[in-house]
């Protein structure tokens, strides 16, 4: 289950956080250079990108803040370290209401080891709510 | 003896006709369970497990939560 993959269950009929994240986040390690991960992520239509270890396992996240910092910078020092990650199973109004509560417009989606799965959106889950009422 | 493994040795374990118990109450197996998981509550354990499960055949029990 915290891999995101199939189970059975009524929680099985409905999307779930690592359904709705995006797979195709932006990803960087922590010796690029700001700036170069800028402006990868921005020709992508992206403000954040996960930063991951060879093993995509996640050390950090740069949402719009950090990403619009000194070019400069090294990643190591420029990202925010240790991001509250969600496992892929978890229903979609929990994720909501740990989203609105925590004030976080994007959320990394890991397995239980840590591997980074996506980066689900606020505004995402919203719609996807609104849709399934 | 009991051991402690991890997801693909389920997987694998599964394929070769390993048993998979969740051993959670009905409300929670019935939410999520894993596919084909027999359903035997930590309760029934003991009392149960001789007649629903089959000696011969390597048991995989698990339970999970939401951290």
């Amino acid at each position: 289950m915290a891999a995101g993959l199939p189970t059975e269950g009524t929680n099985a009929l409905h999307p779930r956080a690592g359904d709705l994240a995006r797979k195709d986040v932006p990803t960087c390690g922590l010796t690029e250079k700001l700036g170069d991960v800028q402006e990868r992520a921005r020709a992508e239509g992206w403000d954040a990108a996960v930063v991951v270890n060879d093993e995509r396992v996640v050390f950090g996240l740069l949402r719009s803040e950090e990403l619009g910092g000194d070019p400069e910078q090294l990643i190591e020092k420029a990202m925010r370290p240790g991001p509250s990650t969600y496992r892929p199973y978890v229903a979609l109004h929990e994720m909501l209401h740990a989203m609105v509560d925590h004030k976080l417009v994007n959320a990394p989606i890991t397995t239980s080891d840590g591997r980074l799965v996506g980066l689900l959106l606020q505004t995402d889950v919203a719609a996807a709510m609104e849709k399934e009422k | 003896m009991p051991k402690e493994i991890r997801r693909e040795e389920v997987r694998k374990l599964v394929a070769a006709g390993a048993q998979l118990v969740e051993v959670l109450p009905s409300p929670e197996y019935e939410e999520d369970h894993l596919p084909g998981a027999i359903h035997l509550p930590m309760r029934r354990l003991d009392t149960e497990a001789r007649t629903i499960l089959d000696p011969k055949r390597p048991v995989i029990v698990y339970c999970w939560d939401t951290t």
